[in-house]
This record gives C-alpha cells, sequence and structure tokens, in this order.
C-alpha cells in the first residue's frame, strides 16, 4: 500500500462523512441521508405530548425517558445503508485487493458514522426538550448523557450493519439485534436524570467506550465472514 | 507493508513470476469446482482463461485476488494485483473523474496516465459525468479504468470485453499490450478471443490460453 495508514483512515472517514452530508456530490443522497434517523427523533418528541396530553407535570416527569428511548429507537434507521450499499457495490472487495484491514475499514466507519449522526441528534434534542419542558436542572444531564451515548450508539450500528450485511433478509433483524445491546446505555442514560443519579453517567460513559473500543473488531469479522 | 511491495515490485521488473499456484482446487459451497490447476504469470504475459458457464473462472480470479480461501494446493502472489470484476465500486452520484480521484487517493500516482486510459477507452467524455448515469458498457470501461489505473503488476479481468463495442475492445487490447510491454501480467476470463488492432502487440509479448474446462471436478 502506497498510502500512510492515517491518509487512508482520513480518506475512508471524509468519503462517508460526505455521502452522509450530501456534500460536494450532484444530488441524489441514495446512501447518505443524516435528516431521516434526526427527523424520527423529532417526531416521537412532539408525538408524545399529543398522546398523553398537556399535562405538563406528566411531561416534565417522563419526557427525559421518552428522549432517550427515541434517540436509541433512531439509531436503528441508518443500520441498513451503513454497510450493504458498498458491499453490494465491491468496494470492500477493493479495499481487500489492496490489503486494507476489515478492521481498520471499520473504525473509520464508525468515526464518519459519529459525525453524521450526534451533532444532528444533539441539536435536534433542543426540540426535544423544548417540548417537554424539561426541567433547566436536568437539561445538561440529558446532554451529556446523550452525548456521552453517541459513539457506543455508532459503534453497535456499524457492528451490526456489518453483521446483516451479507444477509438478505437482513434489514428486519437490526433492531432486534440492536435494541438488546443498547438496554445498558438506556438504563444508565436515562437512569442518570433522576435525583442523585449523576454517577450513571460514569458508567454510562464506561459502556459506550468498551462498545467503542470492541465494535470495530466486530464489524470486521463480520465483513470478513460474510465475503464470498 | 510499503517496503514489501517495492521489493515485490523490483523482483517483478527483471521479468520475475508474478504470481505461481501448484495444484489449486477451489470450493464453492459443497462443490469442487476445479483441482490440480497449475498456473504460472510472468511478467509480460497474458494468460487468456475460457470455459463453459459454471466452470469456475470467476471464482479463481477472486481466488487469486485473495477473496475465496484455498481448498488445496499452493498459491504465491509476488505482486500486487488489480480486480475487475461484474461491479463498479465507484460513488454513483460523483463526476467520473472525482470517483476515480477517490481510489487513487490509496493507490498513489499510477503508472498509466490518466489521458492515456481515458483515451484507450474513449472516456474522454465522460470525466465530467456522474456515474449513476453511465450505461452498461460505460460502466465497463469505468471500471477498467479503475484496474488501469491502480498501478498493480497484475490485472485479473473478469469478461473485460462484455458490452464493450469494437472500438473499445481495441483500446482495452491495446491497454493490455501496453500493460504487458511495461512488465505487468494480466489473467483475463472471456468467452471472446481478445481482438488484435494491427501492431498494438510487442512482438515479445506471450499470449497463452487456458481451459478451465480441463481442471473441472
Amino acid at each position: 500500500m502506497r498510502a500512510g495508514l492515517l491518509k487512508i483512515f482520513a480518506n475512508l472517514v471524509l468519503r462517508d462523512v460526505r455521502i452522509a452530508y450530501n456534500l460536494g456530490g450532484s444530488g441524489g443522497g441514495a446512501q447518505g441521508g443524516f435528516l431521516l434517523p434526526v427527523l424520527f427523533f423529532i417526531t416521537v418528541s412532539i408525538l408524545y405530548p399529543f398522546s398523553v396530553g398537556p399535562d405538563a407535570p406528566l411531561l416534565q416527569r417522563t419526557g427525559s425517558g421518552i428522549i432517550w428511548v427515541a434517540a436509541i429507537l433512531s439509531a436503528i434507521l441508518p443500520i441498513d445503508r451503513l454497510v450493504a450499499p458498498d458491499r453490494n457495490a465491491g468496494f470492500y472487495d477493493q479495499y481487500a485487493v489492496r490489503g486494507i484491514a476489515e478492521e481498520w475499514l471499520m473504525m473509520a466507519k464508525i468515526v464518519a458514522h459519529w459525525f453524521a449522526s450526534a451533532p444532528p441528534l444533539l441539536l435536534a434534542s433542543f426540540i426535544a426538550i423544548a417540548v417537554m419542558d424539561i426541567k433547566d436542572n436536568e437539561i445538561p444531564i440529558i446532554l451529556l448523557g446523550l452525548l456521552l451515548a453517541t459513539p457506543g450508539l455508532s459503534g453497535l450500528a456499524v457492528m451490526i450493519a456489518a453483521m446483516i450485511a451479507a444477509m438478505r433478509t437482513g434489514n428486519a433483524l437490526a433492531g432486534l439485534l440492536f435494541l438488546p445491546l443498547a438496554i445498558p446505555m438506556l438504563i444508565f442514560g436515562a437512569g442518570s436524570i433522576r435525583p442523585g443519579g449523576e454517577n450513571g453517567l460514569l458508567l454510562l460513559a464506561a459502556i459506550s467506550l468498551l462498545l467503542t473500543a470492541l465494535s470495530p473488531f466486530a464489524a470486521g469479522a463480520a465483513l470478513r465472514a460474510g465475503q464470498e | 507493508m510499503g517496503k514489501h511491495s517495492d521489493n515485490n515490485k523490483a523482483r517483478a521488473d527483471h521479468g520475475g513470476t508474478l504470481l505461481a499456484c501448484h495444484k489449486l482446487a477451489c470450493q464453492r459451497g459443497d462443490r469442487l469446482l476445479f483441482r490440480a490447476l497449475d498456473i504460472e504469470l510472468h511478467s509480460g504475459e497474458l494468460l487468456h482463461l475460457t470455459g463453459p458457464n459454471g466452470v469456475g473462472k470467476s471464482s479463481l480470479l477472486r481466488l487469486l485476488a485473495g477473496l475465496l480461501p484455498v481448498y488445496a494446493g499452493e498459491y504465491s502472489q509476488n505482486a500486487p494485483l488489480a480486480l475487475c470484476d461484474g461491479q463498479l465500486p465507484l460513488d454513483q452520484d460523483s463526476v467520473l473523474d472525482k470517483a476515480l480521484d477517490y481510489w487513487q487517493a490509496f493507490d498513489g500516482a499510477p503508472s498509466m496516465a490518466r489521458a492515456q486510459v481515458y483515451a484507450a477507452l474513449g472516456l474522454e467524455q465522460l470525466a465530467d459525468v456522474p456515474v449513476r448515469i453511465f450505461s452498461t458498457g460505460q460502466r465497463k470501461r469505468a471500471s477498467l479504468a479503475m484496474t488501469a489505473l491502480q498501478g498493480a503488476k497484475i490485472w485479473l479481468l473478469d469478461e473485460p470485453s462484455n458490452g464493450l463495442d469494437s472500438t473499445s475492445q481495441a483500446g482495452l487490447a491495446s491497454l493490455m499490450a501496453q500493460h504487458c510491454a511495461d512488465g505487468g501480467g494480466v489473467i483475463f476470463a472471456s468467452h471472446q478471443p481478445l481482438p488484435q488492432p494491427d501492431g498494438a502487440y510487442p512482438s515479445d509479448m506471450q499470449l497463452s490460453a487456458l481451459d478451465l474446462q480441463g481442471f473441472a471436478a
């Protein structure tokens, strides 16, 4: 390989981020779409007050939990487009021929997915916070919790995307595989908002870090196993 | 990694063996496709792979590219290789030039100038056209350009002339001849013989053929 590893990594990340935000392309954005998960997140947050009625204390008490559920559900949406389109177009064959390790590819994929998903989600959570009329002292904890969880969610999403990429009916499985593994982050993330629950953020950070560190290897192995 | 391939390149420049396999067998699923296959590809050599559908031509190319496991036998690859199969791994929404730039960033400067490759394959007019609106033949030409620009010593081409008009076929033949003259080697699987443009092949180029049917299990 003539290009250095860091250059390869930057090249991989830049391509994915560019596609996700549809930059420099000539429209289309068939693979990209950072917008869809965010719109889903906002929609769920807005639907909730409609379904429980204009009960401000109830919204304040339960709203933060709904924000967390919406954030985790919205992370499922892009999974089927993270790895499968590139795999079907032959990109991974060409990376393999050039001797680029699958773990490296998946690590770049995770970093790129984080850049394409975390900033929009954090911005959108301001809307959700406003809709639920969340108490002022809880706002920083929700934002910090989401920020800490997003690397783990990105790692998880890419890992499952790599696992289902070789399956013909994998898309239906994405949610079923994703949600159980995301539960610990939900528990500590949503739990940290309760009074005296701030230590949950530390556990959340630990789980998120673990998932982020392990997922490139799991995803790389899954990608290799699906090679045919 | 870089040092390793430089060594290989030096060896190949001295007319060495680019790849060699001995008693190779390939299995897909629980079906043995071929066995006891011996191939040696030297620099400057063009190997034409033939055989009926399903005999394992594409599988052999994928195996040589390292994308399928070796079921039995030995295989050694002494130089970087490029694989051109039926897929087009270029960003659909990018124009051809930009889409090729993406791979260029991995491969470094190509041994063949892009203008030369474009001219041979008739791609000059398509350089600023988005890849997604290419026709079948144009997609094939784009994938061949990608292979030629990778700068690898070994080209593995799967049905390279499928969907190409006669002008592009002649252009492809001249690219392959140029590559062999530069010390590279080509293995291509095809049902048609390669068109031979007048004077495009240097006289010292070795053209050999291999019928995979003879090795079917």
